[in-house]
């Protein structure tokens, strides 16, 4: 079983008002100097091996419904063992 | 580098894409003359936006002119503001003005719903906020593609969340507006927005920039790359080639921010620190700096580095057109800068003087030192192109008036009847639209008396002398199509016999033209028509037009929009506790008809319901008869005659009387008249009809004050009990409960929600 990460963000030129109140929410919290502009990200298992087809599908689901295009951009990236057990273990 | 006026002058040849910026060669050339140079790439970006159809009115100029020609006074004072300004102003009496308007943002709902109509509801709040008003109440009239088409799927829901979101988000009840729906719309949605606000006579604010020295002051959301669509050509032809070569078209909206801009704004006012005021609309800097200096006596010079950049990459052409929202601009006295900036960081709202007011005539723009505008601002707000584009009756016009309904089947005896008035119960225009209505906040504020689904909305202004105004917004695009003149009337006899029903006196109007392309002469044809009928029809009624809008290029490849002038009607009602409601009330009140039914089935619901037809001639319409129409029903709502009244329209007597039974659950019993077609009497839209229900005891009175206006009575019958049926006598019968559940499964069936 692989895994599959697609990361969505507002295009950069647009607006992101979450990203707004979520840096002036640190900087009345005392956390100086961060700029945050928040996405959303996507873990897809996917059954059997991860080949060029089975990400450009990927592409073409997030394209149809994890993003809008529109206003969102997305990467689609493939995350190996080693980082998903990583991601596992306690900081 | 920037391309600077020096540079301009010294580089005459230099190729420009005025072309793909929407300008023709013979608006190039002109700027040219204007200037005697070249322009820089800011100023041909400042020019070619506001010089475009949307910001300039080029091609429809000529003939709103004629609502000029109008009185400017309302049947309860006069305007305070007119034609011109951000909106117009009316005064209500008690000391209290209101204002509202209706604008258009249908092109970006169709490329992003939900940010598209949010952002369309952002921009009229602030043109009514830059009055000086309190904005207190949103109306959306919306039309789509057929309900069952698949893009309707993505289009409907997207932009009734964006309508909602924005204005729940900032506090604006919503009072109404409409759904409709039809072929012609489907690669072109209207996204229509109307506001209303109210203020104190002596808070009244028009957008200047007078007093040499004055500051000018840029408050709100900082600047980014929102919406500039074609400015991007410039920037990455002309500066960087590694950028994005398209920038959105697109722009997000911040309901929170505009939301603090509001109180921000209000506060600003209220410490009387603002000399003149300006919202950003489309065109963003280019249009707020030219408009305020053009209006003003003066000039302007702004340094465009000051400006806050949330995305600090973009050129200074890119700034000017940005269209980001949530952002106004200011002319301070300089002894005020102090105090508004204070007042502004109470509200963590972001302000930064840009520039200053100069009495030397130009609008001058600074990038880091150097000048790269310096024009007359005149030439960029008001001296545009204007177009006497050809005009004519499309040859289709006749032959579309000739195909009336004659020719159409019509129901006989009670089953076909019955079967009929479901259907149309049923159909996606006239069902019920609280899936619509329901995601919208209409009580927010406290103030609101009527929402939908009654036939106008209803605030209260004072909450001690009960003083409240009233909102109706209507067209039937059908009608405009088979004769634009006469529909155009129909929309705003409709509008005003649906303020008045509610007990209001209509005193002002606010339209929102949308039609196809203006370089089709069909459609000029249509538009002018329009505009006639309208002027024609504000002149009888005594209703002037404060403001509004225009909308063309509404189109599908080359197959424009029904023509569709919606029109927005305001009334006054000095207290809103004695307004009529639409639905029956009481069981066993008399049922009674106003107003005259005739053989007119072209271009009704019916016609277009059950036989797919749309041809032949609109329901004629006297304008007369609506004025003493609606004088009946307003002293009606003041003597507390009527338990209810609901305007005829759509669907005729069958949907007046099914939608004033479904809203409280009480029955009807109909007689229909001996010697008429039953077929006719329930389903012709003949105009200047009401359907009202009161106590049996004063039908005489009722009967007396109708002969007294002129208008004509019927009597039809009884409210029924509640939970019981809609019955006509002797020819159908139709258990509310049926009647509810036709009517209500539509939208949620067609959006399988």
């Amino acid at each position: 079983m692989a895994r599959v990460v697609v990361d969505v963000m507002p295009k950069p030129e647009i607006l992101d008002p979450q990203g707004k109140a979520v840096t002036g929410a640190l900087q009345r919290l005392g956390f100086a100097g961060l700029a945050v502009r928040q996405g959303k990200r996507f873990e897809i298992e996917v059954d059997g091996e991860v080949t060029d087809e089975r990400l450009d599908e990927i592409r073409r689901a997030a394209e149809t419904l994890l993003a809008n295009t529109v206003i969102e951009t997305f990467a689609v990236s493939v995350e190996t063992q080693e980082q998903a057990a990583a991601q596992g273990q306690p900081a | 580098m920037a391309d600077t006026v020096q540079h301009a002058a010294e580089t005459p040849d230099q190729e420009q894409p005025w072309a793909e910026l929407g300008l023709r060669g013979e608006e190039y050339h002109r700027i040219r003359e204007i200037l005697g140079r070249r322009p820089t790439s800011a100023e041909l970006a400042m020019y070619s936006v506001m010089w475009s159809e949307h910001c300039s009115y080029k091609s429809s100029k000529v003939h709103l002119r004629r609502f000029g020609e109008l009185s400017q006074e309302t049947p309860v004072g006069k305007l305070l503001a007119g034609i011109g300004e951000n909106a117009g102003v009316i005064d209500i009496g008690q000391g209290y003005a209101v204002t509202f308007k209706i604008e258009s943002h249908n092109h970006p709902s169709y490329v992003e719903p939900y940010q598209g109509a949010a952002t369309g509801v952002g921009g009229i709040v602030r043109d009514i906020l830059a009055m000086g008003a309190r904005p207190v109440g949103v109306m959306d009239p919306l039309r789509f593609g057929p309900l069952d088409a698949p893009d309707t799927a993505r289009v409907l829901p997207g932009v009734v969340a964006g309508v909602g979101g924005y204005g729940n988000c900032l506090g604006l009840p919503n009072l109404g507006g409409e759904v409709v729906f039809d072929r012609s719309y489907a690669g072109n949605p209207l996204v229509n927005a109307l506001c209303v606000g109210v203020l104190r006579h002596e808070d009244l604010h028009l957008a200047k920039a007078t007093g040499a020295g004055n500051k000018v002051i840029l408050y709100g959301a900082a600047t980014g790359g929102d919406g500039i669509g074609g400015a991007s050509i410039l920037a990455s032809e002309s500066f960087d080639a590694t950028k994005p070569s398209k920038r959105p078209s697109v722009q997000v909206g911040d309901p929170f921010m505009e939301k603090l801009l509001i109180e921000c704004t209000l506060e600003l006012f209220a410490a009387r620190v603002v000399t003149g005021i300006q919202d950003f609309g489309a065109a963003g800097i280019s249009c707020a700096t030219s408009e305020l200096a053009a209006a003003g006596d003066g000039g302007m010079h702004v340094d465009l580095d000051l400006v806050p950049l949330r995305d600090p990459t973009l050129a200074p052409e890119e700034i000017l057109m940005s269209e980001s929202q949530e952002r106004m601009m200011a002319v301070v006295e300089p002894g005020d800068v102090d105090r508004f900036l204070e007042i502004c960081r109470k509200w963590d709202v972001l302000a930064t003087v840009v520039g200053e007011v100069t009495g030397d005539g130009r609008l001058v723009i600074d990038w880091h030192g150097e000048t790269v505008v310096d024009v007359d601002p005149r030439t960029v707000a008001h001296e545009g192109p204007v177009y006497e584009r050809p005009y004519a009756r499309p040859g289709w016009q006749d032959e579309v008036q000739s195909r009336g309904t004659g020719g159409l089947r019509r129901p006989t005896g009670g089953d076909e009847l019955r079967d009929e008035v479901l259907r149309l119960v049923a159909s996606p225009n006239l069902c019920d639209k609280s899936w619509v209505t329901d995601q919208y906040d209409r009580y927010v504020r406290g103030n609101s008396v009527l929402a939908q689904p009654e036939d106008a909305g209803m605030i209260r202004i004072d909450e001690d002398t009960r003083l409240g105004v009233a909102l109706a917004t209507d067209c039937n695009g059908k009608f405009a199509l088979l004769d634009p003149y006469l529909g155009a009337q129909l929309a705003l006899a409709e509008a005003y016999r649906n303020v008045a029903v509610s007990g209001a006196r209509p005193v002002a109007v606010s339209d929102c033209l949308n039609f196809g392309s203006p370089e089709d002469p069909a459609v000029m044809w249509q538009f002018t028509e329009a505009i006639r009928g309208l002027v024609d029809g504000c002149r009888a009624l005594g209703t002037p037009v404060t403001g509004g809008n225009v909308s063309f290029y509404n189109q599908t490849g080359t197959t424009a929009i029904l023509p569709t002038p919606v029109v927005g009607v305001l009334g006054v009602i000095d207290d809103v506790t004695s307004r009529t409601p639409m639905g029956f009330a009481v069981p066993g009140d008399a049922v009674v008809l106003l107003g005259e039914t005739r053989d007119e089935l072209d271009g009704s619901a019916w016609a277009s319901v059950i036989h797919d037809h749309l041809g032949g001639r609109p329901p004629s319409l006297d304008l007369d008869h609506e004025q003493r129409l609606a004088e009946l029903l307003v002293g009606a709502a003041r003597t507390g005659l009527l338990r209810s009244a609901h305007d005829l329209s759509d669907g005729g007597l069958a949907q007046a009387l099914a939608e004033a039974c479904l809203r409280h659950d009480l029955g009807v019993d109909v007689v229909l008249r001996e010697g008429v077609d039953p077929f006719v009497q329930l389903f012709s839209e003949s105009t200047g009809r009401v359907l009202v229900s009161l106590p049996e005891d004063r039908v005489d009175e009722l009967e007396r004050t109708a002969a007294a206006h002129q208008v004509p009575t019927t009597r039809l019958g009884r409210v029924g009990e509640r939970g019981g049926a809609y019955v006509v006598s002797g020819s159908f019968s139709i258990p509310l409960d049926e009647l509810r559940a036709r009517w209500q499964a539509t939208i949620p069936e067609a959006l399988g929600v």
